[in-house]
């Protein structure tokens, strides 16, 4: 019901539709449709192996999907079809940009080259394609003036402003979370998609995370896209959540309408033997309820 | 005071009878190795039979030098080297002040450079100096250009390319064969053979886009053989073994280096020497390379440039940032390639002769080495590597005194190899990041400060 009222107002800005990814034998992600909104914050969540990271992999072109459509809108209302595009393209066209379970930081460079990296494509056409730069053409400076204050507002925004000199290698764990965040805004993104972006962090590190992520929205009206094992960054943050598990979404609505569904709870917690039957039951009700508006 | 001058003094004496009492050990031990190999030598005598000789002299010998040295290194080198090391902890903790030499290094040996021909000349004399500018000043240059150009490839983008020599090639040939058949001038065929070698380096490129490391090191090292093998075989353009020779001299605006009446010794007034030849080609390198280091310069400032290094340190995040991989890759193959055939072309014009002999897996891996040892990705550790390591072959062949101290049959040339082994050994057990591990950010904040070689990665390929 909660559903119904969140998909009434809301345009979506990415819609999967009927995604499968196949390996081999496995099938990791089965028959699975949701639409993330304009301007929320949308959770992915599940279970460990329920196929998260690799939804999101597909979403950012790491994978081909077996089967299924992915479609981006942009605000000026171009629709891509990721699917279609090479990894790259996703970034640099359709405007989604993402950030890695396992930290991926340019190790060696600066935190500030971090996030002049991520301004390449911008960078590279203001000097022309490093030909007129390579001559000293002014385009090209105050281009490269204007990248490092966008580099330093970001920073400023991750708290990492004082860090800006070192290498990224050299940072703590929470700030290279920060700073991956950081550099995936740089690209300036209309979809941020951040694959845990609250794992090994301190109760206070992901509290100053959805301080971040809901000031990144705020501000540049950024729709994000989380998968997220930290329930209280979940609960917190998020406007809308789905749940995956073995590659099938079992629930999707705003967070207290899946707190509170059994299927969630059954797939959290698992249920005992007597009382699998009572759970399919209430299951059944509730698709019943529904009225058939779910596959 | 008193106290703690005691204590010093029986730490003293402490260590000189633990340090005595190791050095009878060591003794101890060393009698009982060489008892049997040194003490005793099983020879002939002239009637055929076995005879032991005793030579205990010689043996009282070596445990005297066993047992002495382990006392020096335990009661003299052992405290020092502790000393010193708590020295430089504390210095670690105080900023150090770089001193003049340091902080301007590359600007005096550029001056240095320009002013090495005249003080050659003015030391040693017209014929003198062509020893010291061709074999010492252009051939140590030639490598650093090469090493430079690599280092585009190897240091920057951190992809590991053991066909370099190809590029090389290519620019050597495109300069003999274009100006040999068609007459055309070196000054033309420059930049031609620069971007003949470039767009050879895309053609590389493209099939091994999708090998990293070990995979992509023995395909390049395929490549570079095929050139060679090609430089050989294609015997109607390149003459096979027998090389291109007779190639045109590069001239100064138009003045040609000869004996003619319009030449450049009868117009400076000079006797003809081909030493100003040798100087002149001594200032194009020069120029050459300082090209190409200005270049890598700048690019590093670029976003391409800072594309091929998040490169090396993450391929994945790169493409997730939105970085087209394939073409980062292509454009440092071809700008590395394009500065091979530079000094491809260079090494063609002060030969004057090429073959495929000069184009050999070793050079790809001298200048390989020199990459390495230098320290991936600093320009001015590439610099002093190939000075080391060319300079060092060449000084070899100078050490005829040595023929006095081994005999005439010693050709101290031949042992070139084994002591440039050496050399990296040494060089890679006390600097393992090479002679500059550090790397120099392309932009900041607040302050540049040198980012740690512990940090960079070397590239997966």
């Amino acid at each position: 019901m909660a559903l119904e009222t969140t998909t009434m107002k809301k345009d979506p800005i990415l819609s999967v539709e009927h995604l499968s990814m196949r390996f081999g034998g496995l099938m990791a992600i089965n028959d699975f449709s949701f639409e993330a909104y304009r301007g929320d914050i949308t959770a992915l969540i599940g279970p460990n192996g329920a196929g998260k990271t690799t939804v999101f992999n597909c979403i950012t072109g790491f994978y081909k999907p077996t089967m299924g459509m992915i479609t981006m809108k942009q605000k000026s209302g171009k629709e891509y079809l990721l699917e279609r595009l090479p990894d790259f393209e996703i970034t640099k066209q359709a405007k989604v940009a993402r950030t890695f379970q396992n930290i991926r930081m340019f190790s060696g460079l600066t935190v500030l080259e971090n996030l002049l990296v991520a301004q390449h494509n911008k960078l590279m056409k203001a000097s022309g394609y490093t030909f007129l730069g390579l001559l000293g053409f002014p385009a090209y400076k105050q281009a490269s003036k204007e990248s490092i204050e966008l580099a330093r507002h970001w920073l400023e925004r991750a708290s990492l402003v004082d860090r800006a000199d070192d290498p990224a290698g050299d940072l703590p764990y929470g700030a290279q979370r920060r700073l991956e965040i950081a550099r995936a805004m740089c690209t300036g993104p209309e979809l941020l998609c951040l694959d845990e972006p609250a794992a090994g962090l301190n109760p206070r590190e992901s509290l100053a995370l959805n301080e971040l992520l809901q000031g990144i929205r705020g501000e540049t009206g950024t729709s994000i896209l989380l998968i997220e094992h930290d329930m209280s960054v979940v609960m917190e943050i998020s406007d809308h959540v789905v749940v995956l598990e073995y590659g099938q979404k079992i629930s999707d609505g705003n967070p207290d309408f899946v707190k509170n569904d059994p299927r969630v709870i059954a797939a959290y917690l698992g249920v005992e033997d007597e009382e699998v039957e009572e759970v399919i039951e209430e299951i059944e009700e509730i698709e019943g309820g529904q009225g058939g508006s779910k596959p | 005071m008193a106290n703690i001058a005691s204590t010093s003094a029986s730490a003293g004496s402490d260590l000189t009878a633990r340090a005595l009492r190791e050095a009878v050990f060591a003794g101890l031990i060393s009698l009982g190795l060489f008892v049997l190999f040194v003490g005793l030598k099983s020879d002939q005598n002239i009637r055929n039979e076995l005879v032991l000789n005793q030579r205990w002299g010689l043996l009282s010998i070596f445990v005297i030098v066993a047992a002495v040295g382990r006392f020096l290194m335990v009661a003299y080198v052992q405290p020092a080297m502790a000393r010193r090391k708590a020295a430089k902890a504390e210095a670690d903790s105080v900023v150090k002040e770089e001193t003049f030499f340091k902080r301007h290094f590359s600007k005096i040996a550029i001056v240095a450079l320009i002013f090495y021909p005249p003080v050659i000349l003015a030391l040693v004399g017209v014929q003198g100096s062509l020893k010291w500018v061709d074999n010492f000043g252009v051939q140590i240059l030639i490598y650093v250009m090469l090493a430079w150009g690599l280092n585009i490839v190897v240091g920057l983008a951190g992809l590991l390319d053991l066909g370099y020599v190809a590029f090389y090639a290519v620019g050597a040939y495109s300069y003999a064969l274009l100006s040999t058949y068609f007459g055309l001038s070196f000054w033309i065929l420059l930049p031609v053979a620069g971007i003949l070698a470039a767009f050879w380096g895309m053609i590389l490129g493209f099939p091994v886009l999708r090998l990293r490391g070990d995979y992509l090191a023995i395909v390049t090292l395929a490549f570079g053989e095929i050139i060679r093998l090609v430089l050989i075989n294609w015997t109607e353009v390149t003459k096979g073994t027998f090389g291109v020779s007779g190639i045109a001299k590069a001239t100064l605006f138009g003045i040609k280096f000869d004996a003619s009446k319009d030449g450049f010794a009868a117009m400076m007034g000079l006797s003809m020497s081909s030493a100003y030849y040798k100087i002149f080609l001594f200032y194009l390198i020069l120029a050459l390379a300082l090209l190409t280091a200005y270049v890598t310069i700048r690019l590093r400032r670029m976003p391409i440039g800072r594309a091929w290094e998040a490169l090396r340190e993450d391929e994945i995040a790169c493409r997730s940032l939105g970085i087209n991989t394939v073409t980062t890759k292509l454009t440092a193959f071809a700008t590395g390639a394009m500065f091979g055939g530079f000094a491809g072309a260079f090494f063609a014009v002060r030969q004057g002769f090429v073959s495929p002999e000069s184009f050999v897996f070793l050079e790809s891996a001298v200048i390989l080495a020199i990459v390495v040892l230098g320290g991936m990705g600093s320009l001015t550790g590439i610099a002093i590597a190939a000075a080391v390591m060319i300079g060092g072959t060449e000084i070899l062949r100078e050490l005829s005194f040595l023929k006095a101290i081994f005999g005439p049959d010693f050709t101290p040339e031949l042992y070139r190899m084994l002591i440039f082994g050496l050399a990296m050994v040494v060089v890679m057990v006390w600097k393992p990041r090479g002679f500059v591990g550090s790397r120099e950010p392309t932009a900041f904040l607040r302050e540049r400060k040198a980012i740690s070689g512990s940090f960079t990665k070397e590239g997966h390929g």
